[in-house]
């Protein structure tokens, strides 16, 4: 079966889905009219433009073949899921066309849109009718559908007896295990507990393996290095990436590497250096080759540097820190007397670096530091300096991140 | 026509299912169930029939009166519920709308059947009820169907127009609720259209003449009583000897339904975003 909005022209049979030149605009009223009185104010008023307009899609042009497990990536409000409804011809673009080959089963906003007075039983059967499945087509599939959900002892229950996260968990296993061609899936992964998560990652690996045609909307990059063999950033309306899942997940994190460095360095600034007992800390920061930088790559080598001015001379001075990692671990702790040697911190402005080797995990960091004299402490304070360690999540974050090279022999 | 796709195997299946849903749930939770559907026509046709008929004495001078106001009802009934019913459709069902993709129109016409089968108990009710009150069957009796048609064909016109305007203008229902009650007194329902021709002076008879042709609702009404209960049921193609005048109010129903889809046609592309 073939679907298509204003066009007529054929797609290719390795061609799940087209779409060519999608624009959307959304009016956003200023002032909501949706009585009569605002109605005729408006028009007493010739007020005709009560309205701003989004752009919401600028010209989006894209193919998913047949086989694909597509990603669709991007932050709050870049409107992709916008583009998931229009592929769903839940909306209408204002311009371009949207073609379909084959069956699309969307599972959008989470959840098909039940009817609580009816049982599981009869809302799969209207479900499926929506679809635009049979009787005994969804007769097939009813088992299967079912047993994913598994619910089965409730399905002769009326819905408004199903606890939510029973509804949900049926409403995807419908979306999921109706025999469409086309699967739109709008942030899923949060579906149920945890053991249905893991049958739905279970689902999608098959999935993929079976090369379903899937179109996945998520924000875990995790997922969609996992699952996606292709994927696609939308940024402000646009596609801003398309390709190779790992490119467009490293883009979409790096989308908010910019920002959330101006946060953090905004932060930094907030932080206030408490006075010690004659010494103050002056300035912290870490930094690649003697420049600042408060957003390392993964791996890359640091030095943590810290100023502080002595009002007078500090006999067996010792300056220690902790790096502590986002979930609160102690990821190292480190004395200016590892060396061994006594230090005299002589009256003045001085300033000590140690030099890293990053072997840490990405993340946000915070640092934690003290000046004693011998066993005195003078100085202590916790959260004096923040940093990142960016990229390559690829893989489940440990505390460490060390060199390791391979060989296959 | 957009219209055409309602046609499809996939629509009718889905038209089914809704349909036998809207039957299933519609007197859920209550004792009486689906004998309400027959009750509550029958019980305000009591109340009326106390009221207009043995109190106020309308209708005195027509046989079958009686029949007659229960069949007025019934089909009142049944066009105020496919509008209704109709107009809220769309926006009723705006949680699915917005999670997928199926044809809008099935869901207007769902409405309709449900008013249509609703329509069809009552039906069975006045029949019987006629036959009591000594009406003769006969086989003119057969050309209501025609009649019951262009009175769907109305509804479903009406509603289609209606529900596409809800989506953006809630003020509607109270609206539809003050206009049924006003076509509800300018239909010869609780009094016979003679009433009109011989209580309202000189312009009586021209009154009575314009309600049947600019009111498609009297003239189905009468046509219904004319042909089902008693021939001294004046219509308008009694009165009228112009073919097309007479024509008039069923060329109206067309239109008004032509106008109604094709209305709702170019509106229900924006359904989703709107409600």
């Amino acid at each position: 079966m073939k679907m298509s909005i204003n066009s007529k022209q054929e797609l290719p049979d390795n061609v799940a889905l087209r779409v060519s030149h999608v624009s959307k605009d959304f009016r956003l009223p200023t002032e909501r009219v949706s009585s009569l009185k605002g109605a005729l104010f408006n028009v007493l008023r010739h007020n005709k433009t009560g309205f701003t307009t989004q752009h919401v899609l600028k010209d989006i042009s894209f193919e998913i073949k047949k086989g694909d497990f597509f990603g669709i990536v991007g932050k709050n409000g870049s409107g992709k899921s916008t583009l998931l409804k229009i592929i769903s011809q839940i909306y209408s673009p204002n311009q371009g066309t949207v073609e379909v080959n084959g069956k699309l089963v969307p599972f959008i906003e989470l959840g098909v849109g039940f009817n609580p007075e009816l049982t599981g039983r009869e809302n799969v059967y209207l479900n499926g009718a929506m679809l635009g499945f049979t009787k005994s087509e969804i007769d097939g599939m009813y088992d299967d559908i079912v047993d994913f959900a598994e619910i089965g002892d409730f399905m002769e229950q009326k819905l408004k007896n199903y606890s939510s996260g029973m509804q949900v968990r049926l409403a995807f296993s419908v979306a999921i295990k109706s025999q469409g061609d086309i699967l739109v899936l709008d942030e899923v992964l949060a579906v149920g507990d945890e053991a249905f998560q893991k049958k739905c990652q279970d689902y999608f690996f098959q999935a993929k393996r079976e090369k379903k045609t899937v179109i996945l909307v998520t924000h875990s990059m995790a997922d969609v290095r996992r699952f996606c063999n292709k994927a696609m950033l939308i940024q402000d309306g646009v596609i801003a990436e398309f390709g190779s899942p790992n490119e467009v997940a490293d883009a979409y994190s790096g989308s908010f590497a910019e920002q959330e460095g101006k946060q953090l360095e905004k932060e930094n600034e907030a932080i206030r250096l408490e006075l010690g007992d004659g010494v103050r800390l002056t300035d912290v920061e870490t930094q690649v080759e003697g420049v600042k930088n408060i957003q390392l790559a993964i791996n890359q080598d640091f030095s943590l540097a810290f100023s502080f001015e002595c009002d007078h001379d500090i006999e067996d001075g010792v300056l220690s820190f902790s790096l502590i990692d986002g979930q609160g671990r102690l990821s190292l702790a480190m004395a200016s007397t590892l060396d061994g040697e006594k230090r005299v911190f002589t009256k003045g402005e001085h300033r000590m670096v140690f030099d890293i080797e990053n072997i840490f995990a990405s993340g946000d960091y915070r640092v934690d530091a003290a000046i004693e004299s011998g066993e005195k402490m003078l100085f202590k304070q916790i959260g004096i300096y923040q940093f990142q360690i960016r990229n390559a999540l690829r893989f489940d974050e440990s505390m460490t991140h060390p060199r390791i090279s391979m060989t296959l022999q | 026509m957009e219209i055409a796709e309602v046609f499809t195997k996939k629509n009718r299946l889905l038209l089914r299912a809704m349909v036998s849903t809207d039957f299933k749930l519609r007197y859920q939770q209550s004792v009486l169930g689906h004998l309400w559907s027959v009750l509550k026509p029958l019980l305000l046709f009591s109340v009326m029939y106390v009221v207009f008929i043995r109190f106020l004495r309308f209708g005195a001078d027509v046989p079958h009166f009686a029949v007659s106001l229960l069949l007025g009802t019934i089909l009142w009934n049944f066009f105020n519920e496919t509008t209704t019913g109709g107009m809220m459709s769309i926006v009723g069902h705006g949680d699915l709308l917005r999670k997928i993709h199926f044809s809008k129109y099935v869901v207007v016409i769902a409405s309709s059947m449900s008013a249509l089968i609703n329509f069809g108990f009552n039906f069975v009710v006045v029949v019987i009820f006629a036959l009591v009150n000594g009406v003769r069957p006969s086989w003119s009796n057969l050309l209501i169907f025609p009649i019951v048609l262009q009175l769907y064909v109305l509804g479903l016109g009406i509603a289609f127009f209606l529900a596409a305007i809800y989506v953006n203008l809630r003020d509607l229902n109270p609206i539809w609720e003050v206009v049924m009650q006003a076509g509800f007194y300018a239909t010869p329902i609780i009094y016979p259209i003679s009433m009109i021709s011989s209580r309202a002076g000189a312009y009586g008879p021209l009154l009575a003449k314009l309600d049947l042709m600019l009111n498609p609702m009297a003239q189905i009404i009468q046509d219904a009583r004319h042909v089902l209960i008693t021939p001294a049921n004046p219509t308008l193609w009694q009165w009228e000897s112009n073919f097309f005048l007479a024509c008039w109010p069923v060329m109206v129903t067309i239109l008004i339904f032509l106008g109604g889809v094709w209305y709702f046609t170019t509106k229900s592309q924006y359904f989703a975003e709107l409600i």
